[in-house]
């Protein structure tokens, strides 16, 4: 198990994210962040709290669950069934530029099933994608518009994200 | 801020659910959970989800229904199932097709979930052991009619929080009623205190041996229960004269304004529908502020999506 992101690194690269959000999206442009469940959710939270600060106006910030639009619910998951749970949106997306923001993305899949998700709710002017790590492995094509660590680690491993909100502490590693 | 609601890590492995006696406090518990991440399908801009994509479920229903039915087809079309409707009388049941030939012949055409109402108390049961395609009850004889249990229990659960330690009144003919039944095993299971209330002519006779109460006055229980489920008199299962007339049910058993006023203030008023007006219940209470009649209509959308969507996922497991 290696310690690849502690606290302090992790703040950091929030704060940059939030700037280079910042600087890439037109003033004039409404923003909303937008977490897949469930570490996406604290992320987008914590997100949206540092853009509302420095943007001087509210980000709003929902919850998206993309059970309901995953590609494997008809393959065998073992112990790993998914559960559905509930999308917390309360605001309308149509006409947003929306930050759809996940802990890792890995192959794809999940911002694929993320953005359907998404669009089925309304239509946004833009969705951007912002992720905390940007590992290799990609199955679909898709890539981040905004990533914080990059990490090459071999598809046999585990990157786990922990954030305080629901694991206690902030830290991501390689298992 | 912390995450709102934490659901913990359940593994479902039922592809049927054939009645609510058999499940535990944690599946119901599980499935109402999982209902709630259902019910916003049904208010945004695109009503559908594609979980049941290239699924067919069919709507096998050997007695009348307009509810139920059309619940079941609008949650099989809200995840993006196909759906078949079956009805008895323009079917080949008519020509002497026995149950099972009718459901293996549906099933020869590749179907994957069968809801099925009929008469015959296990005729779910029966069907589940006989096909391979998930079975769903939606309604069997006298015995169960599990989505409506679990839609009552979803109601109150969202208005009340939780259903330990209510007190909930189950009025009317309980004798008839499978929904008194599935209610009577998901409230309880759930920690509810459950009475059963009607003349002794509408009791089962095996009351003493299920886990409730009986009485015969609703005089004596309107000023304690949190919940009433007004049932409806079912006139077409009727035998002999279980009462005088309509009008001394009504008297003795209708909830009426009067008895309302002897309520809780915020007393629950629930009846699984269709209601006969002025007879278990005047009008002014069916559309009174403590009424949520429609709301269990609306929830019974989201439990039935929770259930096909669950039952299919057990299935896709176990292939």
């Amino acid at each position: 198990m290696k310690i690849i992101l502690d606290s302090g690194q992790i703040e950091q690269i929030l704060n940059d994210l939030a700037e280079r959000i910042i600087s890439q999206i037109p003033p004039e442009f409404d923003i909303a962040t937008i977490g897949i469940r469930s570490r996406g959710e604290v992320l987008a939270q914590r997100l949206s709290s540092l853009l509302s600060k420095k943007l001087g106006k509210e980000v709003p910030c929902g919850t998206l669950d993309i059970t309901l639009y995953r590609d494997d619910l008809n393959l065998p998951q073992g112990a790993a069934q998914p559960q559905v749970r509930t999308t917390e949106i309360g605001f309308d997306v149509d006409d947003k530029i929306i930050i759809l923001v996940d802990d890792v993305l890995y192959t794809g899949r999940s911002a694929r099933a993320a953005m359907d998700a998404l669009i089925d709710l309304g239509r946004p002017r833009a969705i951007k994608l912002a992720v905390l790590v940007d590992r290799v492995g990609r199955e679909l094509p898709i890539q981040a518009d905004f990533a914080g660590y990059k990490s090459d680690a071999d598809p046999g491993r585990l990157v786990q994200v922990s954030l305080v909100e629901s694991d206690g502490k902030d830290e991501v590693v390689i298992e | 801020m912390a995450l709102k609601r934490k659901i913990k890590q359940f593994k479902w492995h039922r592809k049927h659910l054939l009645g609510l006696r058999e499940l535990s406090a944690e599946e119901i518990t599980f499935i109402l959970d999982t209902a709630e991440g259902f019910e916003q399908i049904s208010t945004r801009s695109v009503k559908k989800a594609p979980p049941l994509r290239g699924k067919v479920v069919v709507n096998l229903f050997f007695e009348d229904s307009t509810r139920t039915r059309n619940s079941f087809a609008l949650a099989a079309s809200r995840l993006s199932a196909d759906i078949i409707e079956f009805t008895e009388k323009s079917s080949s049941v008519s020509k002497g097709e026995t149950l099972l030939d009718t459901a293996r012949n549906l099933e020869a055409m590749g179907i994957d979930i069968v809801v099925i109402r009929h008469g015959a108390g296990g005729a779910a049961k029966l069907l589940s052991r006989s096909i391979n395609a998930c079975v769903v009850n939606a309604g069997d004889g006298y015995c169960e009619h599990p989505t409506q249990g679990l839609l009552d229990v979803y109601t109150i659960r969202k208005i009340k929080g939780t259903l330990e330690g209510l007190k909930i009144a189950i009025v009317g003919d309980i004798a008839h009623s499978r929904v008194a039944r599935s209610d009577m095993w998901a409230m309880t299971k759930l920690g509810a205190e459950v009475i059963f209330v009607g003349p002794p002519t509408l009791m089962p006779t095996q009351a003493s041996r299920l886990p409730v109460s009986v009485c015969y006055s609703l005089d004596e229980i309107i000023e304690k229960v949190d919940v009433i489920n007004m049932l409806r008199i079912q006139f077409e299962r009727l035998g002999g004269n279980p009462f005088p007339s309509i009008r001394e049910y009504s008297h003795y058993f209708g909830l009426t304004v009067e008895r309302m006023k002897r309520a809780k203030s915020d007393i629950m008023v629930m009846h699984p529908g269709p209601i006969n007006r002025g007879l278990e219940m005047e009008s002014e209470v069916a559309d009174g502020q403590n009424s949520v009649i429609l709301e269990q209509v609306t929830n019974g959308l989201a439990v039935r999506m929770a259930v096909l969507f669950l039952v299919n996922q057990a299935a896709a497991q176990k292939a």
